[in-house]
This record gives C-alpha cells, sequence and structure tokens, in this order.
C-alpha cells in the first residue's frame, strides 16, 4: 500500500526509510486518521518527514502522487536559482581552455600595457582577445578568464584571478546561525578534543579514594577531582570575499560547527593572502583591523591553526611585497605565512577548491608546498584527515 | 481521547493529528518551530486536556542521558557505611531516580516532556534510542530491568541549535510548528485577551507583521511576543488609535522592547528610520 508513494520519496532525495514507511502504515492500521484527504496528508507528513528543510519537497511530491500532476524533475528544478546566483561563468571556458591560457608577462609589464590600450581604445568593447572589455580572454577588463588578468570595475562575473581589483566588494560576515548538516563537521572536530581536568573538583575519584581509605585503616577518606572539560584551542582564519564567494556556505558550516564545539576558539578573517592585518569583523574590517603580529604575540604556540582559504590567486600576492590587490603591502604575504607557521607548528590549511581543480591553479601548487602537503580539501573526509594531522605530525595529504 | 486543542491553546489540525499519532502509537513527538510559538506549552496542554500528569525535563548543556534514568550516590553510601547505617545493606536506597524512571513506573499513563532536547551534548539523543524504543532501561546496580508499565507519551522539543541524528528522529513523529496565520494568531490572542477591544488587536497585529517583514532582524517576534506586547498595551492604556497609523520607517511603536528583544535589531531600525528621512 502506497508503497510507489514511498519509493517516489525515497528516488527524489527524502531521506525516508522502510521503518517510517511501518510506521505510517501502522498508524493507518490503527485509524489514526478518518478518511479525509487532509488528514491523511498531515498523517504521512508528521510520519516520514523529520526535518523541515524537507517539507517543501515533499507537499510538491505528494501533490504529483495524489493529484497526477506531471512529474516535475525536482533534481532540475532545485538547481535552476542556484545556477543563476552561481554565476556559472566558468562553464564556458573548458579546462583545457584554462590551461591554455597562458601569462603575459610580469605585473609592471602588465600595467603597461594597460595604460597604452586605455590610450588606444575608445570604443566599448566585448569578447575578443586583445581590448579591454567584457567576457573575452584579454589580460584586461572584467568577465573573461585570464589568470593573470587585470580586473576592471564591474560586476563579480568571470573566474575572479585578476591581479588588481578597482571596486570595493561587499564582503558578507560569514553566519554562524547555520545549522545545516553540521553534525558531520562536529563529530568530526570532536577528534580535536584535548580533554583535561581543571576548575572546582566536583566529581568523586574513586581510584584515590579507596586507596586514601585504605591507608587511612578502612575509615572513609573521600578524594574529589575536576571534572573532564575539552580544552584544545584553536585560531581559525578565515579567506573571505572574491572567490571565496563560491564557497561560502560550506565555510558558515564551518565556522558554527567550530564556535560549538571549541570553547578556544579565535577567528580571523583575511582576503586571498595573509598580510600584516588581519579582522575579526567584516563589517568594521577597515575600522578594527588587528595587526597580524599582535596575533602572533598574543597567542602562544599551543593553539592550533586552522586556515580556510581557496589559495587561488595571482602567485604575485604571495610572493612579491606590494602584491595585494587591495592595498600596498610592505612585505610579501609569504613571509606572514611563515611567521605564523613558526609561531604555531601545529597549522592545516583547508581549501574548499575540489582536489581535482587543485592542479590548474599555480598558487595552489605553491602553497600546497609551502604547507608541506598540509592543504587538505574541504570535504567530510580532508576534514577528518586535517584534524588527525593536527594531532599526528606524520599524517599529510596526498590526493591528485 | 484525541487530542483537539484546548481552551487555553488554539492548535492547528495538523498539529493535532501529529499529537494524536505519536499517542496512538506510543512514540516520541518531536516538536520544532521558531522560538516562541508554543513548543513548551503544547505538552502542558497535552496533559491538561487529556487529564493526565505532567513530567518535565528540562535539558540543559551539562545533561546527560544516565540523569534521565538514575544516579547513583557512592558517596552518601560510603558515608553511611562508616556511620553504621542500616541503609548501606540495601543499594536501592542510594539509586536516585530519574525523570524518565519516574515516568515509566507511574502507575498511571503520563506526559513526559523532554525540553530543549538540542542543548545537551551532541551524543545525548543517541544515548536514549533503546530507552524511547524499547521503553525499558537495565539498572546495574539493582540488576534490574526497568520497563514502562504505560508507555508515556514523550513529546520532545528542540530549537534547532544542533541536527539530531538519523537513528533518533526516525523512532519519532515529527512536527514542526509554523508560524500561525492571521487568522489563528488573531483566535491566538483572543484566547489569551477575551474582552480586549477587536480593532486595537487589529491594529496590533498589522504593526506586529509589518514588524515581522523588515528584512534582516535576528530575531522576529513571535506569538509570546504578541502576547506580551499587548498586556503591556493593556496596562499602558494604550489606545488604538494611537496603534493605527503607526508607519515604522516613521517611529517604533509604544513598548517595542517587548517586541524586539536585541538591540541590534533596534539599531537595524533605527538605521532604516534615518535613511527615509534623508
Amino acid at each position: 500500500m502506497f508503497l510507489d508513494f514511498f519509493l517516489l520519496l525515497k528516488n527524489d532525495g527524502i531521506p525516508v526509510t522502510i521503518r517510517e514507511y511501518l510506521t505510517f502504515l501502522e498508524a493507518l492500521d490503527k485509524d489514526v486518521v478518518e478518511y479525509s484527504v487532509d488528514d491523511f496528508y498531515y498523517l504521512s507528513r508528521t510520519s516520514l518527514i523529520k526535518h523541515e528543510h524537507h517539507l517543501d519537497r515533499f507537499d510538491v511530491l505528494f501533490g504529483y502522487y495524489f493529484e497526477g500532476i506531471e512529474k516535475i524533475d525536482m533534481e532540475e528544478f532545485m538547481q535552476i536559482p542556484e545556477e543563476w546566483l552561481k554565476k556559472s561563468f566558468d562553464s564556458h571556458f573548458t579546462e583545457e581552455d584554462k590551461a591554455m591560457i597562458k601569462s603575459m608577462g610580469g605585473l609592471d609589464k602588465l600595467l603597461e600595457r594597460l595604460k597604452e590600450l586605455m590610450k588606444t581604445q575608445k570604443k566599448k568593447h566585448e569578447g575578443g582577445n586583445k581590448w579591454i572589455g567584457t567576457g573575452g580572454r584579454s589580460p584586461f577588463g572584467s568577465g573573461g578568464y585570464n589568470p593573470e588578468g587585470i580586473r576592471m570595475g564591474h560586476e563579480g562575473v568571470g573566474s575572479r584571478r585578476a591581479v588588481k581589483v578597482w571596486d570595493e566588494r561587499e564582503f558578507k560576515d560569514l553566519d554562524d546561525g547555520v545549522e545545516l548538516e553540521t553534525r558531520n563537521m562536529k563529530m568530526a572536530l570532536r577528534r580535536l578534543r584535548i580533554l583535561t581536568r581543571e576548575g572546582t573538583k566536583e566529581e568523586l575519584d574513586l581510584d584515590k579514594t579507596i586507596d586514601k581509605t585504605s591507608r587511612n585503616a578502612g575509615l572513609l577518606e573521600l578524594e574529589m577531582a575536576a571534572a573532564k572539560k575539552n580544552n584544545v584551542k584553536v585560531l581559525l582564519f578565515l579567506d573571505i570575499g572574491g572567490s571565496m564567494d563560491d564557497h561560502i556556505e560550506l565555510c558558515s558550516r564551518l565556522f558554527s560547527a567550530a564556535k560549538y564545539e571549541f570553547k578556544h576558539l579565535e577567528h580571523y578573517y583575511f582576503h586571498n593572502c595573509l598580510y600584516e592585518s588581519v579582522w575579526k569583523d567584516n563589517k568594521r574590517r577597515k575600522q578594527e583591523a588587528v595587526p597580524t603580529f599582535e596575533v602572533l604575540h598574543t597567542y602562544n604556540s599551543d593553539y592550533k591553526v586552522i586556515i580556510v582559504g581557496d589559495a587561488s590567486m595571482s602567485p604575485y600576492e604571495i610572493l612579491y611585497p606590494n602584491g595585494s590587490i587591495e592595498h600596498s603591502n610592505d612585505e610579501a604575504g609569504i613571509i606572514w605565512l611563515e611567521r605564523l607557521r613558526d609561531q604555531f607548528p601545529d597549522i592545516v590549511w583547508l581549501n574548499p577548491v575540489p582536489v581535482e581543480e587543485w592542479r590548474y591553479t599555480e598558487s595552489i601548487g605553491m602553497l600546497r608546498e609551502f604547507m608541506k602537503d598540509l592543504m587538505f580539501p574541504m570535504t567530510m573526509g580532508g576534514l577528518q584527515q586535517a584534524i588527525k594531522a593536527l594531532k599526528d605530525k606524520k599524517l599529510k595529504f596526498e590526493g591528485h | 481521547m484525541k487530542f483537539k486543542g484546548t481552551d487555553n491553546y488554539i492548535s492547528t489540525r495538523d498539529l493535532n493529528l501529529a499529537v494524536n499519532a505519536s499517542i496512538t502509537l506510543e512514540r516520541p513527538l518531536i516538536i520544532k518551530g521558531e522560538p516562541g510559538t508554543g513548543k513548551t506549552m503544547l505538552a502542558f496542554e497535552v496533559a491538561e486536556a487529556l487529564k493526565k500528569e505532567i513530567i518535565t525535563w528540562h535539558v540543559k548543556s551539562s545533561t546527560t542521558a544516565q540523569q534521565g534514568l538514575y544516579e547513583y550516590d557512592a558517596v552518601s553510601r560510603l558515608r553511611d557505611s562508616q556511620l553504621g547505617d542500616e541503609k548501606v545493606n540495601d543499594i536501592a536506597n542510594y539509586i536516585e531516580k530519574g525523570k524518565l524512571w519516574e515516568a515509566f513506573e507511574s502507575k498511571k499513563q503520563v506526559v513526559l516532556l523532554i525540553d530543549e532536547i538540542d542543548k545537551a551534548d551532541i551524543e545525548f539523543p543517541n544515548d536514549l534510542l533503546l530507552e524511547l524504543d524499547k521503553m525499558e532501561f537495565y539498572c546495574y546496580e539493582l540488576q534490574k530491568t526497568i520497563k514502562a508499565k504505560h508507555r508515556p507519551i514523550i513529546i520532545i522539543t528542540s530549537n534547532n541549535e544542533k541536527e539530531l541524528p538519523d537513528a533518533f528522529l526516525r523512532r519519532c513523529f515529527f512536527h514542526y510548528i509554523t508560524f500561525p496565520e492571521r487568522e489563528t494568531l488573531r483566535s491566538i490572542v483572543k484566547v489569551h485577551y477575551p474582552k480586549l477591544d477587536s480593532k486595537l488587536i487589529n491594529n496590533a497585529m498589522n504593526v506586529f507583521y509589518d514588524l515581522r517583514e523588515v528584512d534582516g532582524l535576528k530575531k522576529k517576534p513571535s506569538t509570546s511576543e504578541l502576547i506580551d506586547w499587548i498586556k503591556l498595551l493593556m496596562v499602558g492604556k494604550v489606545t488604538e488609535s494611537e496603534l493605527g497609523d503607526i508607519d515604522l520607517s516613521e517611529k517604533l511603536p509604544p513598548y517595542a522592547g517587548a517586541l524586539l528583544k536585541n538591540e541590534q535589531d533596534h539599531d537595524l531600525l533605527t538605521r532604516i528610520r534615518l535613511r527615509f528621512r534623508r
């Protein structure tokens, strides 16, 4: 009875199990509902659906099954708005295309050439490989692809790998209110626990009590101990804005899980690469930047450091002074990263970019090497490995 | 014996059905929903309507599953053994029963409320799987199994602070209390303040719904805030005309503190007002 309906739900990604199906049948059998379609709908909902996120999809499927509305391909249907948001411009270029596009000389040369072009070009231009415009593969313009291109003021489309960004971007703080599917992440983060006893003594220490009582010739002597607490200290550095926008949901989940799991958690934001200052609140980053030196001096080496970032940027941003796309930095990003690594020996990097794509981005390879293969993909497996690596120095990530 | 809501508690048809299904099949019911939509209230009202006793177990971050079953007070037993107390020979004297034990042992069927289960440790629901499924557990100290005489009606509330494990959810019925529609809300207000002038309710509800629509509020006001606010309006003798033409872009309604509970939300409204003035 209603087996088709059950299978329909299951095939459309609602996590229903036989157990719930049997419960549902049992309820029908015991006449929980009288003969009314509404009640039948409510009953099937309360017994089969266990999460409010699935309610909407359930309604659609219920309607389809019991009224014979033509089935909409839910997969496609659910994805359309996301595709709109995702700015899937990347798909216009295949990976081979991307690999084919080679850089065109150094930074200075690029700037020079831009000035030249600005002089010569007066008309609006789109597509093509040479002029300033949108959608093309010239190193200048916006919405196109060239790993070392210069980004012209434009709404964020394209692959975002420009050397200088001239538009002021709006960044979003990561929302730690997200509670979607963070359970697995929390379970992974749990492994980092370091349990120590400290604080007021409120638990009976049985072993010691027995020992002391025996020594006391059988006269009771109680011995108390403090309860075990998780004392691991974690410093989280989060890359935010720009190319990280695509991964913001994943990062929010991680942040929310970490915030719950660690009592001693400090977090700082940076953009693309670590430089002389970081910030705690994105809205006030201009006013309330914290010098990186201060961070290095505040926290001792016990802290375990997790860097979250896509490490996708122009190599200048890592290697050269004044390479930052937002300001002029006196010292190169790599020097700051070295300082961080020197201060905190327990350090890992989580990268939300899928592993298969790592090799297409030069900067990822560079930072991976710098991290001595302690860069992990931000998947459940990667997270688990990264957490293990924080405790076990021998572990490395050796995919792709 | 079916639950249909009470005089003090307006419940929707789908909620009634979920409650009845869980009573008939003797499975726990998980209630989720926006804060202030009456999740905890539900258990009390079910108990009231079905004339049953209620046992409440409020879960805190330090609560463990074991505490719900029983605790063994070894310290007092040791102490008594020193004093040569007769009590010491029976370990049962040192077992402190938890809420679940209480509910299982009761001579009549009771309603057991496990409030805010998401506050506890992430493993907490898993530790209760067997207990809630079979409605029995084993007491090691006494070497006996405690089995429910009458399976209690179990209502569990969650605020979504943590996700509950699938294995746990599978054993329960689930209901999400949505924010009430205007008509339902009106009857809820009526239940609380039967003598109130309907125009005042109307205007108050307009302001309330306007406020709920402001984008970016950290905590949207919900039913319980509305009830409190209307009480303040009554105490403060605010007239319906004072509420009639409130434009949130110009000023805040009186006693706005009852509706908006954090300063960021107040800031947000102030900012919106400033923007309109420009």
